[in-house]
């Protein structure tokens, strides 16, 4: 088991390295004067030399990415070539809200996916057709299109909730989920229509194996034959999908804060990207690298306890 | 004498074992036998036991790791794709299962017509040949048209048969060819084997595990068991007077259609098993 | 494939959704003319006015005209998402063709591309490609391209790596069929149909993604786009709200468009996969064609007296149809087990002989019910009882053993808690007591470790082992009944062997009444008391296995018996091979 995770871990830093490589060597190859659009038209041509030689963007380039990763492993990320801001401290906190709201997506379709899923597999019928109509539609759509839906309606027309902004969970709960709900909505209808599809569709899979004949034919509860040993079978494909689905939410999350106005990763990386500041560019997915990393180890953990050839090979 | 058409000589296939430095699975240690000109060589044997491989390899779809394989004095083990698919007038293949070894989105004709397009034959030809073969198994002319899922299980075996007859081969492999047919589809396919031998003098490797199949069809009998051929010899004797510990099991082992014979061949199977165990102690006290 | 589009053009979703499509390229095309206003021409006086005769959609916040913009913003949303989908179905299909066919290199390369690509969310990327590639969407979506490729791959790696193993493909590489043969003849035709399908929701999502991308204001602004009239209209959403309507139409509907569409073909696909390509055990193979004649029923030997324990009576079982037409699998079936008494049940494959014993259990597949009869066990009839009354049955009267030992043991769980959980619920038994009890059992049925088998997982142990594992289940809470589905088919003859003992002795200690479905005679001599033959859903003879063996009437009984290979008849070595009895090589006798 523990050999099992380090080498996932390991293979985790293999990916996460050559990711930030390949984005560091397009950055610097994409040419065009940084110097100058950080100073400006205005700047003499002394000045733009001396500050292209003041970031190091006159040496090669995989000399620069050298010292980038080996000042990363110490933590230290640089600062932003516009603002100066530690590109460390620009991202943290921004990286709480971004995960608040992913990870209550992800929960929220986790749970009600399940539920449709068994409900669409178990029952079948127009219950069945009617779950695939909604998961078709749902994962069709847009989730900016959901969220200025929201908006509109809950927010604009009917002021249940606030339209923009943010509020800390730790400064004021009440006010933390009246922002964070309709973004947490907006997010998670795409991932609950993927999630449920999959889980309906190894459910029926699952459901046409011999062995729930066997255990039937052993006399046991239908629930306990649906909900311990069914369930458990399809869980795999459906936590594999929300595991994409999570990956999804994360680039969804860019273009939702933008409607609702939240301070998450998404100002900063359309920020970041318009100008062109590479530190925080890599600073950003070097942090999205992490958290897709992270969460696949846990998917993979998860796995593991729901399928035993996982665990024992 | 006459001229051994194919000949295997201590054969070994190894297949890999994934994860990292797993010693590798050894399907066959070190197989010999032959099969003479319209000759029916028999290759019975339990699952595990390496029958389907030794067939596999002789067809080129197994990794042979050493040993040879010589087909009229030729080696074919260790062929390059161009010379294998020359062998294919040659050496040819019935597979067990109709269902999937049939694909099932092309006509009956245009399986037929697959080794004949890989020779280059004129399109007139071949459709003729298909009727002659189509006749050949006893199928109604006009199933070329039609789909394979319209076909029962004997009926698809047939056309499995006729696939391998269309280049007039000099040897099929027939792997476990009639397991998967009811018992009365699977005399009538036997008999079709036997027919087409008697006609056309085709020689065969007849892979199965039933003991009662393989002793109806074969002239010469292998018994495999894990990896290994255990005896060897003709039918009359391999099949009817065993020698081999593991062939005897096996041969007492099925269940013979007849109550009052079975209850005798129980009661033989168990005496030979207690037999069996008791010699196996001595060795070990001997040892 | 032609069937597949036509089939299609009668699918009310698919013939809808594809209409719209059709509309929305030929607007596209058509922009320039159809267009009432210059899209880019603002007029200042009419910034953000309503619908108007002149502006029928009115105008947006620079004062363009919205109806205008919107076609030419349909320009740009088909010509991105035809340059996606072109990038990635090339990249994914040749890749995936690569590595599922030729495993080994490709296919570590291709899994390694996939995970690296997909470790990013799109959007990230697409914002980074950005940063160098500037705000150009034809060069973010080519990115895009790349990043969903995957998506292609998988599809088409899966197709192909599951046709490799098949062996048609087998046969035509004996037929001497050159690889390049191959793949176009046996596996494009696999792949093209699930790839027409991914690539309807693959358009879909990169609608959506470069609408996002030019809602986010990191577009061309020069050149108008849905995306982009959408963060206009979102910008004035509280003077003009109208304003964001209409782009979010356009990339609502098409998106969903492209989803129905897909999910249409696939609906059509299936269909057509549903058509019999192979035969499978459990549902019913043919129909009833034999005419209604009398059971032939031999006379009862007075040898073994018992008292009846299952008396099934007239029963017909149905499989209900798409045009609710009844098709009958077995009808009019009659017959007796026992207390203490073997009934062997034979017949071929698609007699019914299998479908009886699961309407006894009530199991039958989904769509299948019993329609008529009665099946009284103890008693009571069975096809009266409560779901529930069934359930409390199933396991403790009445026991099942299924034909393959490897399919029927739940994966994810443990030997040990598989027999256990049944017992706890029956007999009320402790978790120790339970366990001392499924130990026990793993012991009688010849388990040589029960300890080390009831830790076990299912994929850990055996075929044999598997077997006796479940044997062990069946009997575990002292079943009157047994009913065994073909028990020993799927095993070797030597393990079929030490089954039928093993069954045999238990039957006899717990004097059990067993109903034995198998199509083997030799089972039947060996195991069974008494025979009933299966033919098309009905039984046509039955009797004392003795007086069935030595006399059978009815034609069919007849020809099944006239089939079994000679037991003693070897065909000799064939003259000329004179290598007689050359002993191979690990020969010890």
């Amino acid at each position: 088991m523990l050999r099992f995770v380090l080498r996932r871990l390991a293979s985790g830093v293999v990916l996460i390295v050559v990711i930030t490589a390949a984005t560091f060597f397009l950055l610097h190859a994409s040419g065009g004067n940084i110097a100058r659009r950080i100073l400006g038209q205005e700047a003499t041509e002394d000045t733009v030399v001396q500050k292209t030689h003041e970031l190091g963007l006159d040496r090669p380039v995989a000399s620069q990415f050298g010292d980038w990763l080996s000042h990363a492993i110490h933590g230290d990320f640089g600062a932003s070539w516009f603002t100066s801001q530690p590109v460390s401290e620009a991202i943290t906190s921004r990286l709480q809200v971004t995960l608040e709201l992913v990870i209550g997506a992800t929960l929220v379709s986790g749970i009600v996916a399940v539920a449709l899923g068994v409900l669409a597999a178990t029952r079948r019928g127009w219950v069945d057709r009617l779950v695939q109509l909604l998961s078709v539609l749902g994962f069709a759509v847009p989730n900016f299109l959901v969220a200025l839906a929201l908006v509109t309606v809950f927010a604009i027309q009917l002021e249940v909730f606030k339209p923009t902004g943010y509020t800390s969970l730790s400064d004021d709960p009440a006010a933390w989920l009246s922002t964070v709900t309709l973004p947490i909505i907006a997010l998670s209808i795409g991932s609950i229509a993927g999630v449920a599809q999959q889980i309906r569709g190894s459910m029926i899979d699952a459901l046409d194996r011999d062995y729930v004949r066997t255990l039937r034919s052993r006399g046991l509860p239908e629930w306990r034959v649906v909900y311990k040993h069914v369930l458990r079978n399809a869980g795999g494909p459906g936590l594999a999908m929300l595991a994409v689905q999570f990956v999804g939410l994360l680039g969804g999350a860019v273009i939702i804060e933008q409607i609702f106005a939240i301070p998450g990763l998404g100002q900063v990386s359309v920020g970041a990207t318009s100008q062109g500041d590479v530190p925080l560019v890599m600073g950003l997915v070097l942090a999205s690298a992490v958290v897709v990393v992270a969460v696949n180890l846990v998917v993979d953990l998860l796995q593991g306890f729901l399928n035993p050839k996982v665990r024992l090979s | 004498m006459t001229e051994t058409l194919l000949e295997v000589r201590d054969i070994v296939v190894d297949y890999p074992v994934k994860g990292f430095r797993k010693p590798p699975f050894r399907a066959l240690g070190g197989v010999s036998l032959e099969v003479g000109p319209g000759e029916c060589v028999g290759l019975v044997g339990e699952s595990g036991s390496g029958k389907t491989t030794l067939g596999r390899a002789v067809l080129g779809l197994a990794p042979v790791t050493s040993g040879s394989i010589t087909y009229r004095g030729r080696e074919i083990s260790r062929l390059r794709h161009r010379e294998r698919r020359a062998l294919a007038a040659d050496l040819q293949v019935v597979f067990q299962d109709p269902y999937t070894s049939l694909n099932p989105s092309l006509t009956i004709e245009q399986i037929l017509t697959e080794p004949l397009i890989a020779r280059k034959t004129d399109k007139q030809l071949a459709r003729r040949r298909v009727r002659e073969l189509l006749d050949a198994v006893h199928l109604p002319s006009d199933a070329g048209n039609r789909l394979p899922r319209e076909f029962s299980g004997g009926q698809r075996q047939r056309v499995a048969i006729a696939r391998a007859l269309a280049l007039d081969p000099k040897l099929i492999v027939c792997d476990e060819p009639v397991s998967a047919l009811d018992l009365s589809t699977q005399a009538r396919v036997l008999d079709l084997f036997k027919e087409i031998q008697a006609r056309t003098g085709v020689a065969y490797l007849f892979v199965s595990h039933d003991l009662d199949v393989v002793r109806y069809l074969s002239h010469r009998v292998a018994v495999m068991y894990r990896g290994e051929i255990v005896e060897w010899g003709p039918a009359s004797q391999v099949t009817v007077r065993p020698e081999h510990p593991y062939t005897q099991r096996l041969f007492l082992a099925a269940p013979v259609a007849d109550p009052a014979k079975q209850e005798q061949r129980r009661a033989e199977r168990h005496r030979l098993l207690a037999l069996q165990r008791e010699q196996d102690e001595q060795m070990e006290i001997n040892a | 494939m032609t069937s597949l589009w036509r089939r299609l053009l009668r699918n009310p979703t698919g013939i809808g959704s594809l209409i719209f499509l059709v509309l929305v390229v030929l607007s596209a095309v058509f922009a320039p003319l159809l267009a009432p206003h210059d899209p880019n021409t603002a007029s200042a006086y009419d910034t953000l006015s309503g619908p108007s005769a002149t502006y029928w959609l009115g105008n947006d916040g620079s004062g363009h005209d919205v109806l205008s913009r919107l076609l030419f913003a349909t320009r740009l949303s088909v010509t991105l998402t035809g340059e996606t989908l072109v990038i990635a179905a090339v990249l994914g299909i040749v890749a995936g063709l690569l590595a599922g066919y030729y495993g080994k290199f490709f296919e570590a390369v291709g899994a390694a591309g996939t995970s690296l690509l997909q470790a990013l969310p799109a959007i990230v990327v697409l914002l980074a490609a950005k940063s160098v590639l500037g705000p150009s969407d034809f060069a973010a979506m080519a990115v895009f391209g790349v990043l969903i490729a995957p998506a292609f791959y998988r599809v088409v790696y899966s197709a192909v790596s599951a046709v490799r193993g098949e062996l048609y493909v087998d046969a035509a590489r004996v037929s001497g069929l050159s690889d390049p043969r191959i793949i176009g003849r046996h596996v494009l035709t696999v792949v093209r149909a699930p790839a027409i399908v991914l690539a309807a929701n693959i358009a879909g999502i990169s609608v959506a993604i470069s609408a996002g991308l030019d809602f986010l204001g990191l577009g061309d602004p020069a050149i108008p786009s849905w995306g982009g009239m959408l963060n206009d209209g979102f910008t004035n959403i509280f003077t003009q709200p109208l304003l964001v309507l209409w782009p979010s139409l356009a990339i609502g509907l098409t998106c969903i468009a492209f989803a129905l569409l897909g999910n249409a073909l696939r609906d059509e696909l299936e269909r057509v996969d549903a058509a019999p390509k192979r035969r499978r055990r459990a549902t019913p193979a043919t129909t009833v064609t034999v005419a209604p004649a009398a059971v032939i029923t031999h006379d009862e030997a007075p040898e073994k007296p018992g008292t009846d324990l299952l008396v099934v009576q007239h029963l017909s079982v149905g499989y209900g149809s798409a045009d609710g037409s009844v098709k009958t699998v077995v009808e009019d079936v009659t017959l007796t087990v026992r207390r203490g008494e073997v009934h062997g049940l034979i017949g071929e494959s698609g007699s019914g002989k299998t479908q009886t014993a699961f309407s006894i259990l009530r199991l039958l597949p989904s769509g299948g019910r019993l329609v008529g009869g009665s099946i009284t066990f103890e008693g009571r009839d069975l096809a009266n009882l409560s779901e529930k009354q069934m359930t409390a049955l199933r396991g403790k009267k009445i026991a099942y053993v299924p034909q393959e030992p490897m399919s029927n043991l739940d994966p994810s769980f443990t030997v040990g808690s598989q027999l256990v959980e049944p017992m706890r619920l029956h007999l009320g038994l402790s978790k120790s007591d339970a366990k001392a009890r499924a130990l026990d059992l793993l012991a009688r049925v010849g388990i040589p470790n029960p300890g080390r088998t009831y830790a076990a997982y299912p994929h850990e142990v055996s075929g044999g082992m598997a077997q006796r594992v479940l044997i062990a289940g069946a009997i575990s809470c002292d079943p009157d009944l047994l009913i065994a589905d073909e028990p020993t088919t799927a095993l070797d003859v030597t393990v079929q062997a030490e089954v039928l003992d093993l069954l045999r002795d238990l039957q006899r200690e717990r004097q059990m009444g067993m109903l034995l479905v198998t199509h083997n005679f030799g089972v039947v001599a060996d195991l069974c008391d008494r025979v009933s033959v299966m033919q098309s859903g009905r039984i046509v003879e039955t009797g004392p296995v003795r007086a069935i063996f030595a006399g059978p009437r009815h034609a069919y009984t007849r020809s099944l018996f006239e089939a079994i290979l000679p037991d003693a008849e070897a065909r000799g070595a064939l003259p000329g091979i004179t290598s007689s009895g050359t002993l191979g090589e690990g020969v010890t006798a």
